[in-house]
Order: C-alpha cells, then sequence, then structure tokens
C-alpha cells in the first residue's frame, strides 16, 4: 500500500493528546483519500446531528494517494471535511500548493482534531513529532501574516501553514482556510469550525521519502502527463486563465448579475478576463510538481488601490464583480485581498455582498446599516466595507457574515427571497435558470449550490445539449461528472487539468496502481466515485437532508431572465426540477426521496451504512 | 583548470520560474530514488508570489566552501568546476554549509554528509534541466549569462527609443 502514509493522525484539542490509527487497505479502496476518505472518518467520528461549531464536530484533514510524488498536479492537495455551519450538511473543500505533499512526508493520510482547546493554539506537525502550542500572538493576524510568524517562530522556512484569518476566529460561516497565503480550502464555512475549535493553524514538516510502487512505468507516465499539460487540454489555464469565462458566459447570458437580478452585464468587457490579463497580471505561478501552471497573480499598478496583490480566478471575480454590479477589476482585485486577509470564502462574500446591495435597493437594509453610504449595486465603496464588516464581524457585517440563508432570515420581510443559495450554500458563476443541466447537478450536490462537485455546466455552455430544455438523460449525465470529480478531489488531482485524462477513468486507475500498488480498474475506480457521492448523499441524509433540499435559489425558479438576448424569459420550474430530479435519482438507484436502496448499498460494498437508510424510512 | 567563463552550472531565469518545485523531485528522484525535496541539490525560494527562483551550486571560482573545510572533503573538478565531495573525510560539520553564499550545499538528513550539485556526471546532462516544464533551468557558462543580459538592455533601450519616437 504504497502512496499512502498508511496512518491517521488523531488530535484530542482537549487534552492535547494524540493517537496514530493504521488506515486499512479496505478504506483506502473504497474511499480512496481526500474528500471521499474524509466524509468517511468524519461519519465514523462523528454523532448525528452535532451543532457544526461546537466541539463534538469533528474537523478531518486528508491528503491523496498520489500526494508527495512528482504526479503533475496531483502531488499537491489537501482537503478538509466537516459539518458545514453553511448547509448543516456535509462540507468538503479541496486546496493545492503545497502543503498537502508536505503532510504526506510527514507520514499521514489524514488527520481527525476532536474537541476544541481551551486556548487558542496552533497544531506543530513536525514528522513524528506533534504539538499543540500557544496561538494567544497570533489571534487576528491574516493567514499570510500567520504563516510568516509561524515560519519565524519555529525557525524554518519551509514549514507549510494552513491557517484561519480573523473571520474563522469569529466563526463566520463563510470563513474559509488559506495555505501559502493565496490557495484557499473555501467553500462551506470550515473556517469557522476550525475557529469554534479554538485553532488558528496547522504548521507541518515532513522529510520522509515517498516512493512509487512501481516507479520506471510511474516516470514513464509522468513524463507522458508532461507532454500532455503542453498541449491544449491545459491552454485556457495556462493563458487567460479561467477569467475567459467572463466573456464567454455573459455572451451565452448565463452570467448571473446584481445578486440574480440579470443574466447579463453591460460592463463585463471592463472586468474581463483579456483586461485582467494586459493590465493586472503580473505572474503565473504554478503549485508543487504542477507541469501547467495557472495561477494568475495580479498587481494593482495605479489608483486607490495601488500595490494591491492577490491571486485572481474567474468565480471569485464573478462573485465581487458582475455579481454586485462593479465593473471595476481594481475595485475586484482590491475585495479579493480583504477576502484573503480576513479569511473569507470569496465567491460566498461576493455573493453576500451582492444579496446586502439588493436588500439596500429593496428598502430591506438602510444607509444607516452601511455607515451612511449608498450601498446600491455597482459600489466600490458599498463592497469593501460590507467585506471589511464581515471580516471583523462588525455591524450589518455580523449578521451578513452568516451567510446569505441565515442573514436573509434575520433581516426577514422577504429578504429570504433575494438570498440566493442551495443547502445554505451561496451560488457560483453560472445561470442556472439557461443552464439547466447545470441546475440539476448544482440542485443535488451535496454540499450545496456548487459547480466543483459535477462540472454540468460544460454540456450547456459548449452546447453539446439544448441548454434551455429538462429531460430525460441529463441524470445520467449529471451522475457519470459526479462520479468522476469526486474520485479528482479525493486522488486529489486539480480539476484543471482533468482534460489530460485523455481515457478519464482508465488513466485515473492505472495511476492509482502505478503509485500504491493495488490493483485497480477503471470499472471499480467508478464505483468509488460512485460510493463517494453516495456517502455524501448518506450523511447528509443522516443529518436530517430529504428530496426538498436537492432544490434551487428562489430567483432562479420565480424570476425569468429578463434580458433582451438569446435567453429571455428562461427559469426552471418547479415541474422541471421534478423531472431532472426524479430522472437523476433513478439513474443513481435511489428512490425517489433521493434515498439509496439498500441493494444499491450493498452492491456499492456499503453494508455497514445500510442503518442510515432503514432509520429514514422508519423516521 | 578551465576557465571561470567555460563552467557551465544550472542557473534558473526568475522571469521563467514559477516555483513549482519539478526540479527538486527530479533531482531526488535521480540522486535519491526519492521524491523528497530536503534530499534534493537544487532548492527552490519562493519569496513572494511574484518572486520564484531555484538555487543551485553556481561553481565558483575560488569557491569558499572548498576553503572552508577543514578536513579537505570538498574539491572542486579541474575538468568542470563541480565541487566534489570525499564522504569518507566529511564529517558533517557544516563549515562548508555556512561558506556558501547561495545555500547551495546541505546536509544529508540520514548520511549525515553534505552533498551539492554535481551536474548529473552519471546522467550526463543535469535532470533538473531536462524536466524544468518552464523552461527556466539552463546550464550555462557566466558569459553566455552576460551576453543573454546584454542582449536584453539593448533590445528594451530601442523599444524604449522606439516608443518615444
Amino acid at each position: 500500500m504504497l502512496g499512502y502514509a498508511g496512518r491517521v493522525l488523531h488530535v484530542n484539542l482537549d487534552t492535547g493528546k494524540t493517537r496514530i490509527e493504521r488506515l486499512s487497505e479496505d478504506y483506502a479502496k473504497k474511499y480512496i483519500g481526500g474528500i471521499g476518505l474524509g466524509m468517511r472518518l468524519w461519519l465514523d467520528n462523528t454523532q448525528a446531528g452535532v451543532d457544526p461549531l461546537s466541539p463534538e464536530n469533528t474537523l478531518v484533514l486528508t491528503t491523496g494517494p498520489i500526494s508527495g510524488t512528482m504526479f503533475p498536479t496531483a502531488g499537491n492537495g489537501h482537503a478538509f471535511v466537516a459539518k458545514s455551519p453553511e448547509t448543516f450538511g456535509i462540507g468538503e473543500a479541496v486546496a493545492h500548493g503545497t502543503f498537502g505533499a508536505e503532510m504526506k512526508r510527514a507520514g499521514y493520510d489524514a488527520v481527525i482534531l476532536h474537541g476544541k482547546s481551551e486556548k487558542p493554539v496552533y497544531l506543530w506537525i513536525d514528522d513524528d513529532s506533534v504539538q499543540l502550542l500557544d496561538a494567544a500572538h497570533l489571534m487576528g493576524k491574516s493567514p499570510s501574516e500567520t504563516e510568516e510568524a509561524i515560519k519565524e517562530e519555529l525557525g524554518d522556512y519551509y514549514i507549510r501553514v494552513a491557517s484561519i484569518g480573523l473571520a474563522g476566529e469569529k466563526l463566520s460561516r463563510i470563513a474559509c482556510i488559506i495555505n501559502e497565503k493565496t490557495r484557499a480550502a473555501g467553500r462551506t464555512g470550515l473556517g469557522a469550525v476550525m475557529g469554534s475549535k479554538n485553532l488558528k493553524a496547522i504548521a507541518v514538516r515532513g522529510t520522509r521519502d515517498i516512493v512509487p510502487a512501481k516507479p520506471d512505468e510511474f516516470m514513464d507516465m509522468v513524463k507522458e502527463f508532461h507532454e500532455r499539460m503542453k498541449g491544449p487540454a491545459t491552454q485556457k489555464y495556462r493563458t487567460l486563465g479561467t477569467p475567459e469565462n467572463v466573456l464567454v458566459h455573459n455572451a451565452l447570458h448565463c452570467m448571473p448579475t446584481r445578486n440574480y437580478n440579470n443574466a447579463h452585464f453591460e460592463e463585463a468587457d471592463k472586468v474581463s478576463g483579456e483586461v485582467l490579463n494586459e493590465k493586472f497580471v503580473a505572474k503565473i505561478i504554478g503549485c508543487s510538481s504542477c507541469a501547467m501552471r495557472c495561477e494568475h497573480e495580479v498587481v494593482v499598478p495605479e489608483g486607490p488601490y495601488k500595490g494591491t496583490m492577490t491571486r485572481m480566478e474567474y468565480e471569485t471575480l464573478w462573485a465581487l464583480g458582475p455579481y454586485c454590479g462593479i465593473g471595476r477589476l481594481d475595485t475586484v482585485i482590491k475585495g479579493m485581498e480583504l477576502c484573503n486577509y480576513y479569511g473569507m470564502d470569496a465567491i460566498s462574500a461576493g455573493v453576500v455582498a451582492g444579496f446586502a446591495m439588493d436588500c439596500y435597493e429593496n428598502g430591506l437594509l438602510s444607509r444607516q446599516d452601511f455607515d451612511g453610504l449608498e450601498a446600491q449595486f455597482g459600489s466600490s465603496e458599498a463592497l469593501l466595507l460590507i467585506l471589511e464588516k464581515m471580516g471583523k464581524r462588525e455591524g450589518i457585517g455580523d449578521i451578513l457574515t452568516e451567510g446569505v440563508r441565515i442573514a436573509g432570515q434575520k433581516i426577514g420581510k422577504g429578504a429570504e427571497k433575494l438570498a440566493q443559495h442551495i443547502k445554505g450554500l451561496e451560488v457560483t458563476g453560472y445561470d442556472l435558470r439557461c443552464l439547466k443541466t447545470a441546475a440539476l447537478g448544482f440542485a443535488v450536490s451535496f454540499r450545496g449550490a456548487d459547480h466543483n462537485r459535477h462540472g454540468a455546466y460544460a454540456f450547456d455552455v459548449k452546447g453539446k445539449v439544448d441548454r434551455l430544455k429538462a429531460e430525460k438523460g441529463r441524470g445520467k449525465m449529471v451522475r457519470d461528472l459526479e462520479d468522476v470529480y469526486a474520485l479528482i478531489d479525493s486522488f486529489i488531482v486539480c480539476k484543471f487539468s482533468r482534460g489530460t485524462y485523455y481515457k478519464e477513468l482508465e488513466d485515473m486507475a492505472k495511476l492509482y496502481n502505478l503509485v500504491t500498488g493495488i490493483e485497480m480498474s477503471a470499472e471499480e475506480l467508478k464505483r468509488s466515485g460512485e460510493r463517494i457521492n453516495t456517502i455524501g448523499r448518506l450523511i447528509n441524509i443522516r443529518e436530517g437532508f430529504s428530496r426538498k433540499d436537492d432544490t434551487l435559489p428562489w430567483k432562479v425558479m420565480n424570476m425569468p431572465i429578463p434580458d433582451e438576448g438569446p435567453v429571455k424569459g428562461a427559469f426552471v420550474s418547479q415541474e422541471e426540477l421534478d423531472l431532472l430530479l426524479d430522472d437523476y435519482y433513478e439513474s443513481r438507484g435511489w428512490n425517489v426521496e433521493g434515498v439509496p436502496t439498500v441493494e444499491k448499498l450493498n452492491a456499492l460494498g456499503m453494508e455497514d451504512l445500510i442503518g442510515i437508510v432503514e432509520a429514514k424510512k422508519e423516521a | 583548470m578551465v576557465k571561470i567563463h567555460e563552467r557551465k552550472f544550472v542557473s534558473a531565469d526568475p522571469d521563467k520560474c514559477v516555483g513549482c518545485q519539478i526540479c527538486e523531485y527530479a533531482c531526488s528522484w535521480t540522486k535519491e530514488k526519492a521524491f523528497n525535496p530536503i534530499k534534493s541539490r537544487i532548492r527552490v525560494v519562493r519569496v513572494n508570489q511574484l518572486a520564484n527562483m531555484a538555487v543551485t551550486c553556481r561553481l565558483c571560482e575560488e569557491p569558499a566552501c572548498v576553503a572552508a573545510c577543514p578536513r579537505d572533503a570538498l574539491t572542486q573538478s579541474e575538468e568542470t568546476g563541480a565541487i566534489m565531495i570525499d564522504a569518507d573525510k566529511c564529517n558533517g560539520c557544516g563549515w562548508c554549509i555556512e561558506a556558501c553564499d547561495y545555500g547551495a550545499i546541505m546536509l544529508h538528513p540520514e548520511n549525515k554528509t553534505v552533498y551539492v550539485c554535481d551536474l548529473c556526471k552519471e546522467q550526463g546532462e543535469p535532470q533538473c534541466v531536462k524536466w524544468c516544464p518552464e523552461e527556466a533551468l539552463t546550464l550555462v557558462t557566466s558569459d553566455v549569462l552576460a551576453q543573454k543580459a546584454r542582449i536584453g538592455a539593448v533590445k528594451k533601450l530601442f523599444q524604449e527609443a522606439k516608443a518615444t519616437k
């Protein structure tokens, strides 16, 4: 069982005691690593119904079987899993950089954090030595500052750090966990879970050798993938990067604008990937072992935010830009820097800001809430003020930083309808009213509104289906992609490299075998992908979710696209959603309530979890 | 001894280096049959997201590391300029590590003797250069680096001249 470290580290934050558990080959093969293994370990170690911000919600950190090897993009990922304070179902988020590789070299496939420390601490993993160190002096620092301070005080500049900012400390439900300044385990609010444990950071140094099971064949495969990464499959990421989507989505009228009031942004050409690259991108860098590089570093060259430096991607650009009606890239970049500074998921933060502006325009929030500012769509000052207030949890920020669902409930008077989320997680940059395959993928995603659980938007955006039509067959399309995406996040390879796996599962099975030595066929791997999606679903069922939670944001179902153009009038009706859900559940072998059948669980070798669906039947 | 400008060493172009650490993996794999950056003869430094550069031995003239070794364990190859380490003589005292201005010499975590880039003598060419996906690494003489710098400076001058016309 090479590739795997074979060890799971348990850390009790109440007592500071640690213990090592062996990772079984059964779990390795069934759940792979990353989010798959993480969800299984979370389930095994956490009672049903826990408050996400209570000590009883364990926080699981995992690497993948390929982490620490030279395989391009696969060597560097890590994942966090816990019950999400946003969705109250399963939360997971993946990040890349160098942290995951270091964790593997320290000798761990997973770290399970139990309980809550009495005082603020950070976890210092130095190979076999594991300690909780005082973090009182780090409180209030940004993740970037925290990382620098820890390296300095431990006296080793190759230590890797994942930490939370002020938002996580203050239990903001949109808080993320950031490593290496710009890489975030962003979604589902896991930074708040870390904060609730009084855990400021995880610092790691690993010095073990990583050796693949079949070295010669492995190196041949690395060589082959280095070549593939120079080709067309990764070209977008190496050139304009994901911000290329701005003009693509805008032309298709599928870019949610001004909190879903529009699907098209008239100022898109000012915030396009083209302008970003021409005026702001200073350098494109890569994660450990990556042979393509995608990370666009931007610097504001002039104006009020001169000198601001951050990483920029489509989703965060969209959320802080068009979604708030903002057509200024310098503002967007400043906003992104603030999100990284306070440690907030910039997608959710932007969507919350758009929601707040919508509330203001509808008279649900007033100038007083924004220190006397006019907080209408398009106001740079308002955006930055909202982000500051959320990061510090001050004034209206105290409510907004709870995420749009809870903020909508607290503001009331119809604000709930302005809160665009699924299962409590804020939407991302795809207008689901005119992307109906994506709409299904978003509705059934176990972590809530997200494009990264399925990538089903590709069928719609690339014109492979009629994107305005809800029809049978979409269920299987979403299902198949979900299985691949679950594997990508469990291996953990980078989603931007998915195009280089020409034979998809066959290539991935080969990689798994060459690294671990464990026999694995494409069919078995497919079943693992299905199993990982099933366990996400099972956890949500255990936490009380049902078919009614597989739904879409209010505006997607009630406010047709108003913009003149190719998709005017488009929305998703309840009938269409029901048709899509029925088709999807059927393709998965689940009943009409979206609950996996006992036969299905048996077929997937998940007999030990049948109790969850039995309990649902009795309820 | 060869003249300094004829000596080739591995140089990283900071404009091209993206900090991916593939050179570290290629090196530790070649030398130690393991993926482990602390066993690599070339190390990547990321000062911030914009400043990335891999650093390895520069085959100095009159190398400080050789002079610093109290046990004469380090010598410089007359043929290539590479620093050669006699592992039998080295006791891991670390004088050479301290003497090197570039941090290019490191102590092996298991053998407890020092190691440094040998230009992949056995493989015939430095494997980090071969693997670098950004073509940021080159096996080059300082003379050629100077030529490139001159050409770059002149090109920039002429572009600026053109722009101000």
